[in-house]
């Protein structure tokens, strides 16, 4: 029953990761950019819910009403700004100056907010602790199944935009071959921009139930970019439902983990994170040799 | 007042749909352009023939815009098009094809004339899939429609970029050494389809090397070498000009 528990708790928790991976794959599949300030973005977007709710004493849900629209404009403006010109200069351009971001969001957040943590936990009543019975002694938190329906609602509808929508499509062939779509009368640079949008928005969710479930502080961001990393890396990066598996295989090891051992909450998460790197980078059979040789060298 | 007389003075005097002046193109220290002259009535088919490195296809990128010109204008249907970027071109008519097909190949091929359709000819909804289908059956791919466009063959990939060229409504089609690479059954497919497609009216430039497969479409042949027009006119009297025999035989034969 522990163990029945701590895979459902960590199916849970997937859904979590999943929606904070959902921007970081959806960003590096069509616009092939890795934004290493996807992180401190998501915990940006849960100070201005802070702000929102706490100094505003707006409910956190409208808050979100008015944070996500602000977010597409982020979106845009990191496009044009920063993306966009790094692009120009390589692949490694993008990975420094998305880097360089997360230092100054990071830091400038400290400036401005200090070093107290924050929640949103507080200003949402009985919805950070309910939970429903579901059978004897399994309960499941409400704010927990919220953001796995949340998460799943999300990734199919990136999923509906991609393959049913003009924007969708042009969003694909953009990512496909972004000098040939203008010769179909595609804007890449208005296609790229609207991409970056949706990401944002994603990221503005995210940021949400970061703040919901749990504490953040300035520097949140770093943890929160690694857990989206993984979960989008053990899904097969780009791959949006796949997203959600990884999400889900993250949470599951990181629970288990927990169980096995108290330390053992992200060392299981980083575990399964390494193991499957190993296979997709070497295949099944070349994993299965390089063991054999760590084996060989280890009895010498 | 001044402005519109000119404006009107310039277009009815030559009738023409597409029109270059003065058009030069440097990389660097590279000539790849100079002084060309080009104008082009609407639904008038003409070649462009030349030896390698003539310039033809940096002419055909500057006319839709994928390079900007170092110096003259293009003016498209009365109107000077010189700053206009190449999506923007395309969305107004002038449409080229690319000399190695580049479809979307993650998308099927009825996706990859669909999104033409929908932003390069602006259509919504069931407008756009109809002008889909309708290049689609004109290039006859009807029967692909729902292959991704990664399975396809060299002369269905090249039906493909024609499919979604015809999408977005062209009033000029450049072609781009379409017919390269493939076999006299394949290239005659295709000037079939091209023969169809001009026949509705759409004006064409094509570049091609296959000067028997071209002279079955264009009915004025320019010749380009060293970044200048050298012949343009009737196909006959084109390839006897002493100017064409020594671009592509050398200036040695007396």
């Amino acid at each position: 029953m522990i163990w029945l528990n701590q895979i459902l708790q960590g199916t849970l928790l997937g859904g979590y990761y999943a929606l904070i991976a959902c921007g970081l794959s959806f960003m590096y599949s069509v616009m092939r950019i890795i934004n290493l300030a996807h992180g401190s973005l998501a915990v940006a977007a849960a100070y201005a819910l802070f702000v929102l709710s706490d100094t505003y004493e707006l409910n956190p849900f409208v808050a979100l009403v008015i944070v996500l629209p602000v977010m597409a404009l982020v979106g845009v403006a990191l496009q044009r700004l920063v993306l966009e010109r790094a692009k120009r200069g390589g692949t490694l351009v993008p990975v420094l100056a998305t880097f360089g971001l997360a230092i100054v969001l990071d830091n400038a957040l400290f400036q401005l907010f200090g070093a107290d943590t924050r929640s949103l936990a507080p200003y949402i009543d009985e919805l950070s602790y309910a939970s429903w019975q579901i059978g004897d002694g399994l309960f499941v938190g409400e704010l927990a199944v919220m953001t796995f329906a949340t998460a799943v609602v999300m990734l199919g509808g990136l999923q509906l935009i991609l393959s049913r929508t003009q924007v969708g499509r042009a969003i694909r062939a953009t990512s496909e071959d972004p000098d040939t779509v203008g010769l179909i009368g595609i804007d890449g640079r208005r296609i790229n921009a609207i991409a970056a949008a949706i990401a944002m928005v994603t990221v503005g969710i995210a940021g949400f139930f970061l703040a919901l479930r749990a504490t953040f502080d300035p520097y949140a961001g770093a943890p929160q970019l690694i857990f989206a990393f993984e979960a989008a890396v053990i899904g097969g990066a780009g791959s949006l439902w796949g997203t959600l598996v990884g999400g889900i295989v993250l949470g599951v090891a990181q629970s288990i983990g927990a169980q096995i051992s108290s330390q053992g909450f992200l060392i299981g998460g980083h575990a399964v994170f390494l193991a499957v790197l190993l296979v997709r980078l070497s295949g099944p059979l070349g994993t299965l040799t390089a063991i054999r040789l760590v084996f060989r060298r280890s009895r010498k | 007042m001044a402005d519109t007389l000119m404006e009107l003075g310039a277009r009815p005097a030559t009738g023409a749909l597409l029109q270059a002046a003065g058009l030069s193109k440097r990389f660097g220290g590279l000539q790849v352009l100079s002084d060309v002259e080009f104008s082009l009535r609407p639904g008038e088919a003409v070649g462009i023939v030349g030896p390698n490195g003539a310039g033809k296809t940096t002419f055909l990128s500057v006319l839709v815009g994928a390079h900007a010109p170092s110096t003259g204008s293009i003016r498209f249907a009365g109107e000077d098009i010189t700053a206009l970027p190449a999506p923007e071109r395309c969305r107004r008519g002038l449409v080229r094809t690319h000399q190695i097909p580049r479809p979307f190949s993650g998308m099927t091929i009825f996706e990859n004339v669909l999104t033409a359709a929908a932003n390069g000819g602006g259509l919504n909804g069931a407008a756009a899939g109809e002008r889909a289908l309708a290049a689609l059956e004109a290039s006859g791919m009807l029967s692909l429609s729902n292959r991704k466009a990664e399975t396809l063959g060299l002369l269905d990939r090249k039906r493909l970029e024609l499919a979604r060229a015809l999408a977005t409504g062209p009033s000029v089609l450049l072609l781009d050494e379409i017919g390269g690479g493939l076999t006299d059954a394949e290239a005659d497919e295709l000037v079939a389809i091209i023969r169809r497609v001009r026949s509705r009216g759409v004006a064409i430039i094509w570049i091609e090397h296959i000067v028997h497969v071209l002279l079955q479409v264009a009915e004025r042949l320019i010749c380009m070498d060293g970044g200048r027009i050298i012949a343009d006119g009737a196909p006959e009297a084109v390839m006897r000009h002493p100017a064409v025999i020594k671009a592509y035989l050398g200036g040695g034969v007396q």
